[in-house]
């Protein structure tokens, strides 16, 4: 018997913790199968956050480290003064990166760390239970929003991805989203971009991922797909938004 | 022994810290020690590590954190409210069991309080002002020699029992200059034998002999679990308070009054031991020279028959004098000199009012 499914290499076989419909879990998954079609798992250290990703260590079958909230690219950076041979990356949500973590990304990509950041952006904190982040969309229900986000309360949500590509040592940003297969194939594509930009030593990357949280929005998977691609994408604008000239 | 050269403080310990084993810097500019990153901005790269001046003092102890848990031998310093902010990622080392050696060179409280010696840092220091249970052995050098001392021995130490290791050594020592002879460079970890060495450390699963993957965490959602590693932790603890505890004891036999001071205080004290014996009154010193582990064994080696006063002797509020009080278990009342905020007395300060404590008692 042929199998025609298996298990990425790379991904452990522990059940994932992330909700049903969330997109955490291809996010995961791509990341890992691009560096096994690099042949680069064993060559690998990964820093995880806090929220949904806190536990990603369970599921990526590499070394990783587990960081406070909003630290993981000042450790990353530590990492790779250690170990400067090794592909580095962190996996931050977007309470952690786009919050309590501004002041790292911002110096990491200022320094032009050579680490590659994956963003996962579901516009709402997911483990605390659904609360504003600085990326909800204006009107968005949250429950520390729960009239629905106001200019006035909480200014205007945040373009990391802009803010970020602002900075000289910012070698390579570029947003996907993980709504559709297509999306989720060009994702992968930029992940793999990310990673070649750190090996060739051109400067730090950064991926963000649109996701999903249909638990703390409260809709089905599908109907979370459809709000992502309705409401998210026409806020952040997908495709490449910095590149390296160097990049072979 | 090594020749004496004359040497400021914060150089002192950042050569020191170099000398023993350490390559890897990570630091924020505050004053009063400045000096220990600019130095290690232009020693490290030569002597085969590297320096990264941090976005701040949150940024150095997480970067701290990622680069020892790779097998980097990290020293670190700061001063009190840069060590405050680094307290955060102080309670994750201690729980992922990651080793490092962090100075403390402080200065006057609370808030941003003055750049002028402190030793208001103490239960900062001992008590921790990170989340949990957990502890950091910390030294109280009295001297820039035995700091020199401390600090060379520290990146092993914290290595060998996988924890941080801290220095409280106040601003004055910082600043001046003394003779200090400095130790030959230990060997160093390379960084191709880390693997080897710290089989703990995050390399890459290639690296590892046995191909095992390495997962550096501290989060533990099931209470058994958690309850069961801060256990683990404190069986270490508690091995540490009898191996590392330190002090030194000066004539107390006889002694009239007894001092309990350390670090600049212990010197002003010893000062005052002089002028006091001038007039016919015998004082003693109790110096610990770790205040986590605190010496208390060293009380009960007090002359109870003789001694009148037991003085805790800070340059703090008497942030010290709650474990003095444990350590002299209702033997003697404790009291207390003390000037804060950044006020040193002098030693005839010192003791004039040992005496007026002592003329009390009679």
């Amino acid at each position: 018997m042929t199998p025609v499914f298996t298990y990425t290499k790379g991904m452990t076989e522990n059940a994932t913790s992330y909700c049903p419909g969330c997109t955490h879990g291809i996010a995961n998954r791509i990341i890992m199968e691009v560096l096994d079609e690099m042949g680069m798992l064993g060559n690998t250290i990964g820093v995880g956050s806090i929220g949904c990703s806190v536990t990603i260590h369970q599921f990526m079958d590499i070394d990783m480290l587990e960081s406070a909230h909003g630290r993981a690219p000042a450790v990353a950076s530590g990492i790779r003064r250690a170990q400067p041979d090794k592909i580095v990356f962190t996996y931050q949500g977007d309470g952690d990166l786009s919050s309590i973590g501004t002041g790292e990304i911002v110096h990491a990509a200022h320094r032009g760390e050579k680490f590659t950041t994956f963003f996962i952006n579901n516009a709402i904190y997911g483990m605390t239970g659904g609360q504003m982040a600085p990326t909800t969309l204006i009107g968005q229900k949250t429950t520390t929003s729960p009239e629905g986000r106001t200019v006035e309360q909480a200014g205007k949500p945040l373009r990391i991805s802009e803010m970020l590509a602002s900075i000289d040592g910012a070698a390579y940003i570029e947003r996907c989203a993980l709504d559709s297969p297509a999306h989720v194939r060009a994702a992968k594509r930029a992940v793999r971009k990310a990673f070649e930009v750190q090996l060739q030593g051109l400067g730090f990357g950064l991926v963000e991922f649109l996701s999903t949280c249909p638990s703390n929005w409260g809709l089905a998977p599908k109907d979370a797909l459809v709000w992502l691609r309705e409401n998210m994408i026409p806020y952040y604008p997908l495709g490449v938004i910095k590149e390296p000239e160097g990049l072979k | 022994m090594a020749e004496k050269v004359l040497m400021k403080g914060n150089e002192a310990f950042a050569e020191a810290a170099i000398r023993g084993g350490a390559r890897f810097y990570f630091g924020y500019p505050i004053t009063p020690q400045s000096e220990i990153p600019e130095y290690m901005a232009r020693e490290l790269k030569k002597r085969g590590g590297a320096f990264l001046q941090a976005e701040s003092e949150l940024g150095a102890i997480n970067m701290t954190y990622g680069c020892a848990s790779a097998g980097g031998n990290v020293f670190i310093s700061s001063s009190s409210p840069g060590i405050a902010l680094m307290q955060e990622g102080m309670s994750f080392l201690c729980s992922a069991e990651v080793p490092c050696t962090i100075l403390n060179v402080s200065r006057g409280g609370p808030g941003v309080g003055g750049i002028q010696p402190g030793q208001a840092d103490y239960f900062q220091m001992t008590r921790g002002g990170g989340n949990g249970d957990y502890r950091i052995p910390t030294y109280a050098p009295a001297n820039i020699q035995e700091a020199v001392d401390i600090i060379y021995d520290a990146p092993f130490l914290a290595d060998e029992i996988r924890n941080p290791v801290a220095i409280l050594a106040d601003g004055m020592m910082g600043q001046m200059m003394e003779p200090v002879a400095l130790p030959e460079p230990k060997k160093q970890i390379m960084p191709e034998d880390v693997a080897a060495y710290k089989p703990w450390a995050l390399t890459g699963y290639n690296a590892k002999p046995d191909g095992k993957r390495v997962v550096v965490k501290s989060l533990r959602l099931q209470p058994e679990m958690l309850e069961q590693h801060v256990e683990m932790l404190f069986e270490k603890y508690h091995r540490l308070e009898k191996e590392l505890v330190r002090h030194e004891s000066v004539d107390l036999e006889g002694a009239e009054i007894v001092f309990v001071a350390f670090g600049t205080m212990s010197r002003l004290c010893t000062e005052a031991m002089e002028i006091l014996a001038e007039k016919g009154v015998k004082a003693g010193l109790i110096r610990p020279i770790t205040i986590w582990p605190f010496p208390y064994g060293a009380f009960d080696e007090i002359d109870y028959g003789a001694t009148k006063a037991v003085i805790s002797t800070e340059l703090s509020m008497g942030q010290m004098m709650e474990d003095v009080k444990i350590g002299v278990s209702g033997r003697l009342p404790v009291e207390l000199i003390h000037r804060t905020g950044g006020m040193i007395p002098t030693s005839i300060e010192v003791a004039e009012k040992a005496m007026k404590i002592l003329e009390a008692r009679k």
